[in-house]
Order: structure tokens, then C-alpha cells, then sequence
């Protein structure tokens, strides 16, 4: 009985903690809550990908309305596996936000901060883009720096546009073809596909998505949002905002257009693979001449999210999957390296290079962490971003596309410098003069930021889970239209 | 009666095109989101014209009609509008906060106090 409104569940439980938390007003109680409706949310996740490994497709009638005119929440492999990606940095995240979330936000508005993550949470897993994103402005705007307040408006600002774009771009598709649910339009689309409507629709919708999704050179809003932000907002979104994006672009590109007309009509790819390429290039050449750590990796997801891209524009099963092991992998990445800044912001204060400087003496465990998922990021073999670009590589070499597997490896090397920027810091350099005297971060941090770390390790070396569900997922959204 | 044409996607553009290019051109803050709410208009016109069917009247169950107006862009534009508000309201939250912080509203008077971002 329960088993059936799983995909309901999925949404509700957060969105019905998040005013409960208001009412709560303590920051310990709406700690308590939104970790507790976090890992529910996680467990649901996993009985649905459990459910939908075993049974294919789940489709649910929301209020019991069949579609086309009610709402239809589809749960399939892909989609599956990125609620699964949101919901467990979710779970690691929330044990990690009460001591950071203590540090960096007035205590009295630390029980509206939880309520807005768990509403944000909910956006995300339902992808219903505008409760996320209306979210996010807040979460970012709430950070210690008066620069969070510009960060967010500009965020706002370009995140309405490409709101707008895709609200733009839906209504042209519904002008066409009478429907909004997706596989009613990608079964209608083909009749009208050589109209300019749908020309327009189909860029409108990626441009539009592509902001939110901070895909090169539609970028401009994130570093700055990223490096603001408080630390648990930073690990939080740049590990699941930008991916459930690109999740969104998988889903226009393969299931409503179709991989045949994106590719072969459109020829989108030949916009989109250098964009990818030269956010790779590009994005990490920049994170080279950061300062300040945040602002760093940053511009090192901008290049990230380049390689996704391009995995999704080669089009073919193995790039696709590239694509969808990434979007797990740069998860956990990303989110176990932000989570080790946010220990550093919590004592010393600053993720400046130069106050880190000898600072892997002092934290050990926290400069630790920083360096095995700074390892990931680079791709160091027996690491996820290993696996990621291996796969990656192995797609562009299938498509003779040998000079793309170059560039992906001059990334790397870039990556490696930026990385090897911020340990040389931590580790060759002497701490500076009269600098404050700083032991390691409280356990409660370390904890889920060793946990983070160590999943690069272990889905590094184990790649069945990873590799065959997102395998699975890329053949499911191909064969849709094959 | 006269025939309609294509006048209501001219004005979706038109309005489209000025809300866009406030956005972009104007460095008061405020003037960016109502340039904001321009461009969001725009969308919203584009959807109510094209739910709109020709000697039709409004949706609502009555024998003595038979041809209604497809309530569906429309119902979809009643969230958006929503959501737009709830947008700008953000929106201006945050210029007031701004304002506290930096004492002005201009973007390019805030990028001088803030020179190494």
C-alpha cells in the first residue's frame, strides 16, 4: 500500500517538515527535523530505485488522475538514480550543517535557514525548478559576506531569465502539439519537428535549463554564488542543483526531442561540444588563478559540468552514460570537498589560500580529506573521477574523436595544478606569523566529510552500482527514440 | 469580425525584447527586476493568446455554449504570475538588504566597494 505513493512520498515528507520547522523556531528542534525528513527522504530513494531496478518504469497519478490530464510522475532508472544522488548528499549533509550552520548563521534565523534547505530539498527531488530556485536565492543570500547579497540577486536575476526561457519554450511545444506531458510530446513532436516553433522551442528550452544548469558560458552567476554562500549551501547545491539541471537537459534532448532529431536536425552537438570543451578548458585555466579556495572549485564545477555536457552531446550510449556516472560522481566530489572547506571555514575563518597556508599540520584529517577528493577531482585511478573520465575518454575514442580525449586529459592536468595549488599551500608552507591557533574540526563535521570522501574511494574501486545503473539509465533514454 | 493575425506574438516580442534589454542595460537594481517582470509578462501573453480560441467564451459549463477557451495556459500562467510575485518579492527583499549593506543601489557603485570580487 505504502510502496505505491513512494514517488509522492518522496516530495511530501520534506515539504510537509519545512513549515514545521518554522513552527519549531529552535535551531536544535529544526536541526533534528530536517535531518530526520532528509533521511527518510533517503531511505524512499532508495526503495524507489530498488523498485524501479525491479520493475521497470513506475508511473504515479498524482491525486489519481490519469494522464495526459492529471499529473504523471514517471520514475525511471535515470531519474531514479539522481533522486538517489540528491537525497543521500542530503543525508550527509544536514549532520554536517548544525555545527557550520551555528558558525555561520544568527541563531535566530538558523530554524528559517533549515526550513528553507528541507523546502529547497523538496524542489529538487520533485524538480519543480521554481521551489528550488526560489529557495536557493534565500539559502545563498543568507551567507556571512555582504557579497552573498549581490551573488544571489544576480542569481536571481539569471535564474528567472532562464525560467523564463524554459516557461518560453514549453508554451511553444504545447502550441504545437496540444500536450505537456513528455511522452505524449515526444510521441506527437515528430509530425510537427520541421516547423520553426519547434526549432525555437528546442533552444529556448536548452538555453534556458543551460542557466540553471550553469553550463559554459552560461556560468557567469555560480562562482560567485558558490564562493558566498554558507559552507553547507555551497556543498548542498553544487552538488545537486547544477546535476538535477543537466538531468533536466538529458531529458529534453533524448526523451521529448529525441536523440535523432537533437543530433542529426538540430545538429545541437555541434554547439554543445564546444561549449563543453572550452568550459573544460577555460574554467579550469581560470580556477588556476583563484584565491580564494570556494571560488576555486567553483570554476573547477563549471569545467566539470563541461564534461558532462560533453558525454550527453556525443550521444551515443557510452557517452551518455559518461554523462549520468559523472553527474553521481562530481556529487560526491564536489560535495565531499566543499564540506572539508566548510570544516576550514568553521575554525580558521577564511578559505583564503594564503590563511591555509600550513595548514596540513594543523588539520590533518580535514587537509586529508582535501586531498583524496582533490585526487578524485583530477581522476587519480582507484578515484570516481577515475571512472568518470575513463568512460568519458573510451565514448570519444568510440566517435574516432581522439582529440577530444586530449583535451580531456590537458583538463586534468589543469585540475591537477589548481588542486596541487591548495596542497602546496596546506602542506610545503609554514603556517603565517601570529596565525590563530586552530585544532581540527568538531567530529560531526569530519564525519560526514570522511564519508563523502571515502564513497570516492570505495565507487572508485566498486563500479557496479554506479557504472551499470547509469549504463542502464543511458540505454533506457536512447532506446526511447531508437 | 476583423481577422486577428499574428498581432499578439508582435506584442510578446516587442515586450519581450524591452523587459530583456532593461534587464541587461540598467544598472539600478530595482529597474533590472521590473525590467524583470516585463520580460515574465511577455511569456504570460504569449500563453493566455494562444489559449484563447476565436468567438469562444470562457470555460465554464453551460449548455447553452459549446465552444470554450482552453483553460489549461491558463491555469498554467495563474502559477507562473504566482510565482512571479513571489520572485519579485525576493527580488526586492534582497535590494533592501543591499541597500543596508552597501548603501546604494546602483550595481556598478557596488562593484567599486567590493574591488577584489
Amino acid at each position: 500500500m505504502i510502496a505505491e505513493h513512494l514517488p509522492a512520498l518522496q516530495v511530501v515528507i520534506p515539504l510537509l517538515a519545512a513549515p514545521v520547522c518554522v513552527l519549531l523556531r529552535r535551531p536544535g528542534p529544526a536541526w533534528a527535523l530536517a535531518t530526520a525528513a532528509s533521511w527518510a527522504a533517503f531511505g524512499v530513494a532508495v526503495l524507489l530505485l530498488i523498485a524501479v531496478l525491479e520493475q521497470g518504469v513506475l508511473s504515479y497519478h498524482l491525486g489519481g488522475w490519469e494522464p495526459p490530464w492529471g499529473i504523471e510522475y514517471r520514475v525511471d532508472l535515470a531519474n531514479a538514480f539522481v533522486l538517489l544522488i540528491v537525497a543521500a548528499i542530503s543525508a550527509v549533509v544536514l549532520p554536517f550543517a548544525r555545527r557550520s550552520v551555528a558558525a555561520e548563521i544568527p541563531e535566530e534565523k538558523a530554524y528559517l535557514f533549515y526550513s528553507m534547505y528541507l523546502l529547497c530539498l523538496t524542489g529538487l527531488l520533485g524538480i519543480a525548478a521554481t521551489v528550488s530556485s526560489l529557495s536557493s536565492y534565500v539559502l545563498i543570500s543568507l551567507g556571512k559576506d555582504r557579497r552573498a547579497l549581490t551573488a544571489a540577486f544576480q542569481y536571481l536575476i539569471m535564474g528567472t531569465i532562464g525560467a523564463t526561457f524554459y516557461l518560453l519554450g514549453i508554451g511553444l511545444l504545447y502550441a504545437m502539439t496540444g500536450t505537456l506531458n513528455m511522452a505524449d510530446l515526444a510521441q506527437r513532436l515528430p509530425a510537427v519537428s520541421d516547423t520553426r516553433t519547434v526549432h525555437a522551442a528546442f533552444a529556448f528550452l536548452v538555453i534556458g535549463i543551460g542557466v540553471k544548469a550553469a553550463v559554459f558560458p552560461l556560468h557567469l552567476w555560480l562562482p560567485n554564488a558558490y564562493c558566498y554562500a554558507p559552507s553547507v549551501v555551497t556543498a548542498f547545491l553544487a552538488a545537486t542543483a547544477t546535476k538535477v539541471s543537466i538531468y533536466v537537459v538529458l531529458r529534453i534532448v533524448f526523451t521529448i526531442f529525441g536523440p535523432a532529431y537533437s543530433f542529426e536536425v538540430i545538429e545541437a552537438d555541434l554547439v554543445m561540444i564546444p561549449l563543453a570543451l572550452a568550459a573544460m578548458l577555460l574554467a579550469s585555466t581560470t580556477a588556476i588563478f583563484q584565491n580564494n579556495v570556494k571560488r576555486l572549485l567553483a570554476y573547477s564545477s563549471v569545467a566539470q559540468i563541461g564534461y558532462m555536457v560533453l558525454g550527453i552531446s556525443l550521444g551515443s550510449v557510452t557517452g551518455v552514460t559518461a554523462g549520468i556516472v559523472h553527474l553521481f560522481n562530481h556529487a560526491m566530489i564536489k560535495g565531499g570537498l566543499f564540506l572539508a572547506l566548510g570544516c576550514v571555514f568553521v575554525t580558521l575563518g577564511s578559505v583564503q589560500l594564503r590563511d591555509m597556508a600550513g595548514l596540513g599540520r594543523r588539520m590533518p584529517w580535514t587537509m586529508a580529506a582535501f586531498v583524496i577528493g582533490g585526487l578524485s577531482l583530477i581522476g587519480v585511478p582507484a578515484t570516481t573521477g577515475f571512472i568518470s573520465k575513463w568512460v568519458l575518454v573510451q565514448a570519444t575514442l568510440e566517435r574516432g574523436q581522439w582529440f577530444f580525449a586530449v583535451l580531456i586529459l590537458a583538463s586534468s592536468l589543469l585540475a591537477l595544478v589548481y588542486v596541487w595549488r591548495v596542497v602546496e599551500a596546506a602542506y610545503f608552507r609554514p603556517a603565517p606569523e601570529g596565525a590563530a591557533e586552530v585544532s581540527e574540526a568538531p567530529l560531526a563535521m569530519l564525519i560526514p566529510t570522511w564519508l563523502l570522501i571515502l564513497a570516492n574511494v570505495y565507487f572508485g574501486v566498486d563500479t557496479s552500482l554506479t557504472l551499470g545503473v547509469a549504463r542502464r539509465g543511458a540505454e533506457t533514454l536512447l532506446g526511447g527514440a531508437a | 469580425m476583423i481577422e486577428p493575425g499574428l498581432y499578439n506574438y508582435w506584442i510578446v516580442v516587442i515586450l519581450m525584447m524591452a523587459g530583456f534589454f532593461i534587464v541587461m542595460s540598467h544598472g539600478n537594481l530595482v529597474k533590472k527586476i521590473v525590467g524583470l517582470n516585463i520580460f515574465q509578462t511577455s511569456v504570460f501573453i504569449l500563453y493566455i493568446s494562444f489559449g484563447k480560441v476565436s468567438d469562444a467564451t470562457a470555460p465554464i459549463l453551460d449548455e447553452a455554449y459549446t465552444e470554450y477557451s482552453n483553460p489549461l495556459p491558463h491555469v498554467l500562467i495563474l502559477t507562473a504570475i504566482v510565482v512571479g510575485v513571489a520572485t519579485s518579492a525576493l527580488g526586492l527583499a534582497l535590494i533592501v538588504r543591499i541597500r543596508e549593506a552597501y548603501g546604494t543601489v546602483e550595481e556598478d557603485e557596488i562593484i567599486a566597494q567590493d574591488p577584489d570580487s
